[in-house]
């Protein structure tokens, strides 16, 4: 009764169902950060800046605002050395953030940048970053992790303060390198 | 043969659709917030975006509204005129070019005219720029966290209703379920920026009358805004599914004159020397058992359960439990540090040393629990920090 | 070739006839709408008045996901699969659907899927709390253990829809009489080519969202894990991706079905056919393209939130379109009421206030205060109940006499639907005035202020849904001992192929094709 027209149309359709599959597993992903990283879509900060610095604009200020978060079950301390910097835009600043494992376990720690205003998100370039890698901290142990950027002076002009947020999470028990590719 | 009932049914068909609409019509307008049966609309609130947003909600109501009248006031009439029952004969017309494009163009111009005021508005409303007042929001599993920026104020909010009260076995007071802890307080005619973020799974932080719902998303910060124009308290609540407790973390703004803002944030400040120093002090076991006993209710008794008695299968009962009845170090731990990969959170950066030692102390006593180690003081929980 | 069916059990478990798999897709679908139903009573009556009275928060959160997930994927969709089978063959003068065997495949595993998916409720941990839309994290890391039954479930789910589309392309495509072109199609043909094409191109996307779940859960990735440097925020998108257009494939043959009742009821030709088809094409690809609709208040940038806004807005014009060409339809027709006709008026009057709902909800500002709340209750419950759910029932009351060959009760038909259609309204309408008022969705318990109108919200949803046993009533005693009708015009106003085929339906539809002229 099923011709093979049928089977042949039905062969083609089914093959945009695995099409489909590996377009939601493989392309959207990798997309989306593209498209994040283009737009600061959700205020993902691109990775490591590599180009060359620009020249200072001295004329303008920007306040770059420093927030910490510990993530739901992480005890450790964790606080920016400042509630904010002022700089001109091009100038590059450096910031030591501080965080102590106050618990009795050797533990690992990733933080998770994060700017707001969106649109300000590609515009804060960090040329050195403790969100690149992992932080492992003994029980006890306290550390200074520094972070070095600067604001591109592309900046619209309607931003005047950018948020730089680190939210700390326990990473102790997960396999692998890090995430410094999509930071 | 129609009968005059058959007709009255069949015209209750249009009464009867319709009747909702008019309802709405009719109520359009009211909207005081005293509760109950008036409550149909959304509110004006208080802020400039939230107004621009009222009226764009009442515009475009409108608008559908009166396309509804004349649709539907096209299909009833004929329902009505052009039954079989009243000898209708059929027409046979199937198409007409002109009638469609006309019903594809009119339509696409009302909805270019929707789009203006609303792109103005949403402008407005992105527009974070110039705030005179940095908060920071933090969405907990069930509770919200407020950090005042440049100030070393901030502290969690949480419900305030009694477990006893959601059960039944105590009354419901006026403000049930929209009470809490402590509200968060903002100055009347500054702009404020609210900075969202979650610190476990993503809460949305409404407050209607303010204009604002932003979610809170772990690892993410959001920000949005408000400047309200008049004092008040505000009443909002959460509004993405969060877990268990989603219904149960509401949100309370108090938006007070500048000068009373000013007062209210330096007595904060104050406040948290103050509690420094009451770490030094040595209570009475009666004394953390009632303190205990509050801070439970509002902290751990969601999950714990009011008796202690948990969750089976999701929850662990305290009741008996081992570590309640264990070393000191080992409770002390697993309150201040958390579990990781559970829902037993860090307390340790939520709550003050002597509501640590008192919820502490009140678990070692509490339901039958017995222990040597029995008191715990502010002091000890202050040195366990330090000494991790 | 002209045998009849099978003896016994065997005729069900190795059907490959597509009007016993339609049957069994159509009970099937009943079964999980009672199901779904009772899940729903649950949370009403838990709403009755504030305050923790039946349930625990915990297990109302299973609740609502389990009624969404169930009615959803459980009940809406098989219904119009179900429909499909039976009718699609019949409309378009074919002997039967492409691929039988899969046809089989595609109903058995159904069941397979859901009751996977409803043992959850009886494991320890229980049944997926985290909504029907399962937002990461709180469907990953803090999910309940259960979660990998959900995501297995839904695989299978997925896997017999796909199926399912499959076949009806390949159905509608290659086995249609000769002179059937495809402009001569009924619309409830037409309706499902274009919902078997949204369905095989969103179904692998749910499906690689759940999987995306499933490692990050069991395998340590972290596709939508922050701390793993993932995203929340993309499963939104990915779910989304899938959510729009699903939504659009639960009301789409809805389209289909009340296209071919009003016109019947009417008396005259369906207004504007040509228009209709290439407005359902047009929301089905508009779907595609408006899916953060859904994400406003997430914080996307500007430009993302007016895009969406604008395209969202622009569904509008054809799905204006459509209620337009039904009114027309009707105006100077010939129009009489029996059952099917006051649920396809009913269809259009409801849906059309969820689409006035969904104009408000698109407005992405006045969205800031509709999202998540009430407001968007009553609005998909407009468009789902009253779209999705009326016409099938209107679609079921329409060509039951066709399929046994026996008529169903009149007056129950039309008392059912005057209590479901008061009932409805008195559940939903009050609705609006909660969300509006500021009552987020999901939520076990509430505030003083919501007590009356959630009252009157349950008292409705207890009158609808014990309207819906008196269905049941009315259908059984329909199969067994209706009135027998040989007529093969069951309808005076009904046109297509299916009527002229005897009455009942022969186990063997046009084994010889029709002439279509």
């Amino acid at each position: 009764m099923a011709g093979s027209p049928a089977r042949k149309t039905a062969l083609r359709l089914a093959l945009a169902v695995p099409v489909m599959f590996a377009f939601a597993v493989f392309v959207m992903p990798p997309l989306y950060d593209a498209f994040c990283e283009v737009t600061g879509l959700g205020g993902k900060t691109a990775g490591r800046y590599v180009n060359e610095a620009p020249a200072v604009d001295s004329e303008r200020m920007v306040k770059v605002q420093f927030l910490t978060t510990n993530n739901g079950t992480m005890p450790w301390e964790f606080r920016a050395p400042a509630e904010a910097v002022r700089l001109h835009p091009g100038e590059s600043t450096r910031v030591t953030f501080y965080a102590r494992n106050v618990t009795q376990h050797d533990m690992v720690a990733q933080a998770i940048p994060s700017v707001a205003p969106a649109n300000a998100a590609r515009y804060l370039h960090k040329t050195q970053c403790f969100c690149f890698n992992r932080q492992p901290l003994q029980a006890g142990e306290a550390a200074e992790m520094p972070v070095v950027f600067f604001v591109d002076p592309e900046l619209p002009a309607a931003v005047t303060t950018i948020t730089l947020s680190y939210t700390l999470f326990d990473v102790t028990d997960r396999q692998g390198a890090g995430v410094a590719a999509v930071n | 043969m129609v009968s005059r009932a058959k007709r009255l049914v069949r015209g209750g068909i249009c009464a009867l659709a319709l009747a909702p609409l008019m309802h709405a019509l009719a109520a359009a307008p009211a909207a005081e917030n005293s509760g109950g049966w008036g409550l149909l609309n959304m509110p004006e609130g208080v802020t400039s975006v939230s107004r621009e947003i009222h009226d764009i909600h009442m515009v475009v109501f409108w608008i559908c509204v009166w396309i509804g009248v004349l649709v539907f006031g096209v299909m009833f009439y004929s329902m009505f005129a052009h039954r079989k029952s009243r000898g209708h004969k059929p027409a046979t017309f199937h198409e007409s070019t002109t009638v469609e494009l006309v019903w594809t163009i009119i339509p696409a111009l009302i909805l270019i005219v929707m789009a203006f005021p609303a792109t103005r508005t949403l402008k407005e409303l992105y527009d974070t720029s110039e705030a005179d007042l940095d908060i920071k929001v933090t969405g907990y599993q069930w509770k919200w966290r407020y950090d005042y920026l440049g100030t070393d104020v901030g502290y969690m909010s949480e419900l305030a209703t009694t477990q006893a009260s959601v059960y039944g076995q105590a009354p419901k007071t006026q403000f049930y379920l929209e009470e809490v802890t402590e509200p968060v307080v903002i100055p009347v005619g500054k702009k404020v920026r609210f900075l969202i973020t979650g610190a476990d799974v993503i809460h949305s932080w409404w407050v209607p009358e303010l204009g604002v719902k932003r979610d809170a998303i772990p690892g993410f910060v959001n920000e949005t805004w408000a400047l309200a124009k008049e004092p008040g308290i505000y009443r909002g609540r959460c509004a993405e599914l969060c877990g268990k407790d989603h219904a149960f973390m509401p949100i309370v703004v108090n938006a007070v004159p500048e000068e009373e803002f000013n007062t209210w944030l330096a007595a904060k400040q104050a406040d948290a020397a103050a509690l420094r120093e009451l770490t030094e002090k040595t209570f009475t076991l009666e004394e953390l058992m009632a303190k205990g006993d509050e801070v439970y209710g509002r902290s751990c008794a969601s999950c714990h359960g009011a008796s202690g008695e948990g969750i089976p299968g999701a929850f662990p009962a305290l009741k008996g439990s081992a570590i309640a009845q264990g070393p000191v170090a080992d409770h002390l731990d697993i309150v201040v540090n958390g579990k990781p990969g559970t829902a037993m959170q860090a307390f340790g950066a939520q709550l003050s040393e002597v509501d640590l030692a008192a919820v502490i102390t009140y678990e070692r006593n509490a339901w039958g629990n017995k222990t040597e180690d029995n008191i715990v003081q502010p002091a000890d929980v202050f040195q366990f920090k330090q000494e991790r | 070739m002209a045998h009849g069916p099978a003896k016994g059990i065997r005729r069900w478990l190795f059907a490959t006839n597509h009007k016993d798999i339609g049957t069994m897709y159509l009970w099937f679908s009943f079964t999980m709408f009672l199901l779904g139903g009772f899940f729903a009573m649950v949370v009403r009556a838990e709403l009755f008045e504030p305050g923790m009275q039946i349930v625990r928060p915990e297990f109302f959160n299973q609740m609502t996901t389990m009624h969404g997930l169930i009615m959803v994927f459980g009940a809406i969709m098989p219904v119009f699969v179900g429909l499909a089978n039976w009718m699609i063959p019949m409309m378009i003068g074919a002997p039967d659907m492409a691929l039988p065997r899969m046809n089989n495949l595609s109903f058995w595993i159904l069941p397979f899927g859901f009751t996977l998916l409803a043992s959850t409720l009886f494991m320890e941990g229980g049944a997926p709390n985290f909504g029907w839309t399962f937002y990461a994290p709180l469907s990953t890391t803090y999910a309940p253990p259960t979660v990998n039954f959900f995501i297995f479930g839904i695989h299978i789910i997925g896997a017999s829809s796909i199926m399912g589309s499959i076949n009806i392309i390949a159905t509608i495509l290659n086995l249609r009489a000769p002179g059937m072109t495809l402009m001569k199609m009924p619309l409830f043909a037409w309706t499902w080519l274009i919902t078997a094409f949204l369905l095989i191109a969103v179904m692998p996307v749910l499906a690689g969202a759940v999987t995306m779940m499933l490692m990050d859960i069991n395998f340590g990735t972290s596709f939508f894990d922050a701390a793993g440097g993932g995203d929340p925020v993309l499963f939104q998108h990915i779910f989304w991706f899938f959510g729009h257009p699903e939504v659009y494939i639960i009301i789409i043959p809805a389209f289909g079905v009340i296209s071919a009742i009003i016109p019947t009821f009417s008396r005259k030709p369906l207004f504007g056919y040509s228009s209709m088809v290439y407005a359902t094409a047009a929301i089905a690809f508009l779907s595609f393209i408006v899916w953060a609709h859904h994400m406003f208040t997430v914080g996307m940038p500007i430009a993302g939130e007016l895009y969406f806004m604008y395209a969202t807005l622009l569904i509008a014009v054809p799905t204006g379109v459509k209620v337009f060409n039904w009114v027309s339809t009707m105006f100077r027709g010939a129009i009489t009421f029996e059952t099917p006709m006051l649920f396809a008026i009913a269809f259009v009057v409801l849906f059309t206030l969820g689409g006035f709902t969904g104009v408000m909800l698109a407005i992405a500002p006045a969205d800031i205060q509709y999202h998540d709340s009430y407001f968007v209750v009553a609005h998909f419950h407009y468009v789902m109940v009253a779209g999705a759910l009326f016409s099938s029932t209107a679609a079921v009351y329409y060509w039951l006499p066709k399929w046994c060959g026996r008529m169903y009760n009149e007056t129950m038909g039309k008392v059912h639907f005057w209590v479901s259609f008061i009932g409805f309204n008195i559940t939903f309408f009050p609705q609006h005035f909660l969300g509006l008022a500021g009552m987020p969705r999901r939520y076990a318990d509430y505030s003083l202020q919501f007590a009356d109108w959630n009252m009157v919200s349950s008292i409705g949803a207890f009158i609808y849904g014990a309207s819906q046993l008196l269905f049941l009533y009315n259908v059984i005693a329909t199969i067994v001992a209706g009135r027998k009708v040989s007529d093969p015009k069951i309808w005076e106003g009904a046109e297509g192929l299916e009527w002229t085929l005897p009455t009942p339906a022969p186990y063997h539809t046009f084994s010889t094709p029709p002439a279509v002229k």
